[in-house]
């Protein structure tokens, strides 16, 4: 099992990188999501990009579709997305739940 | 108070019911609670220790450290719980007779038992880490009820851990090991597939599909229920097409692994650990 997972971990990145995707950014601000509601295209992988201007941690976090990542204070992740299909997704803080609140609307 | 106390329960849980199912798998062996508390103690070690190198972790890999760290810590446990379940399918037989048999003894194999340790306190590390990065917020931010936060989090995830535990020893001994094998074959199954989630996310892997289907409206991730499925048997709402791949590819190679290993007669070998020897566990 080892070999087999080595052989998909070195070999696979080299097929799937290295092209050009859309990117989003959203930013956190007083434990909320700038913008609330981010629009992006259906059925294309992209890049989201999660800014951190606290002075605390938040964890960015979806079940709708499946992300979770900490954002340390006053940084930045990057994590990709998707394909989605056309819909709404929730995505929250897990840190700040009562707060931070947005929707991807996927179209 | 209770913001704090859900999420501290939300990470005790899926490291109680790891521990739980690690605690189970190893009835009946000599020194297993000192092992697990051991694992224990080094996860909350450990999970402070990454906390407080999350900056560096975050950072590393290209602004994918996090993936890749995660994901190590994953596909680590499970390629230890892999090792003890294919031993245990040697032993399983050997172990539950026994059991049954007060006063005799019974041998576990260190190694395996060393790997499980490693399994519970990779467990608690990650979940921990989490928790530790969360409190210090929240301690930053000037929240109250930190204290009482915590205690609730803790005992409630522990009480739902507790609760299995009893549960499984409910189960008739003969079937007791095949059970506990089963259920860790499943846990890694759906470890390893939490682990290729990581490394879609990172864009280390293609996603194969974004969602296969979705249930989520039948039993959502976030729900308790949904959760304690999540950990036990890898349940996922709305899982990916490698998710799907990491899971059976696990479940098939561990269920061959115990299949080929069993089959080959073994010898009873002199016992040579005398340091390893059980009672019967305390039931």
């Amino acid at each position: 099992m080892k070999h087999l997972l080595l052989g998909v971990l070195l070999f696979l990145p080299l097929a799937v990188q290295a092209r050009d995707m859309p990117q989003y950014t959203l930013t956190i601000h007083n434990h909320r999501y700038q913008p609330t509601q981010l629009k992006v295209p259906a059925h294309t992988k992209f890049k989201l990009v999660v800014v951190n201007k606290d002075a605390t941690p938040e964890e960015f976090e979806s079940s709708d579709f499946n992300r979770e990542k900490i954002v340390m204070p006053n940084a930045q992740i990057t994590i990709y997305v998707g394909p989605l299909d056309a819909g709404h997704y929730k995505f929250f803080g897990d840190f700040h739940q009562n707060t931070a609140k947005g929707t991807l609307i996927v179209e | 108070m209770w913001g704090i106390a859900l999420l501290v329960f939300r990470e005790v849980l899926e490291a109680a019911l790891i521990v739980t199912i690690v605690a189970a798998a190893t009835r009946g062996v000599t020194r297993r609670g000192l092992f697990i508390a051991s694992g224990i103690g080094l996860g909350v070690v450990g999970a402070s220790v990454v906390a407080g190198l999350a900056g560096v972790i975050a950072g590393a890999v290209g602004g994918m450290g996090q993936e890749v760290f995660n994901a190590s810590v994953l596909l680590a446990a499970v390629l230890m719980i892999g090792w003890h379940v294919i031993w245990m399918s040697t032993h399983a037989r050997e172990l539950s007779r026994h059991m049954q048999d007060v006063g005799s003894a019974v041998k576990a194999g260190s190694s395996s038992l060393a790997m499980l340790l490693a399994v519970v306190a990779l467990a608690v590390l990650r979940e921990g880490s989490e928790v530790v990065l969360f409190l210090y917020g929240m301690m930053a931010g000037g929240a109250t009820g930190l204290v009482p936060g915590i205690a609730i989090g803790i005992a409630g995830g522990s009480a739902v851990g507790f609760a299995l535990y009893f549960g499984l020893l409910r189960i008739p001994v003969r079937h007791f090991f095949s059970t506990t094998n089963w259920m860790l074959v499943l846990l890694a199954s759906g470890l390893a597939a939490n682990a290729s989630r990581y490394l879609v996310q990172a864009d280390l892997l293609p996603t194969l599909g974004g969602q296969l289907w979705n249930t989520s409206g039948i039993l959502s991730d976030r729900s308790v229920v949904g959760q304690t499925l999540h950990i036990l048997v890898g349940y996922d709402a709305r899982p990916s097409g490698m998710m799907l791949l990491f899971y059976l590819t696990t479940l098939v190679l561990m269920v061959a692994g115990m299949k080929m290993v069993g089959r080959t007669p073994r010898k009873p070998k002199p016992d040579s650990s005398v340091g390893h020897v059980a009672t019967p566990a305390a039931t």
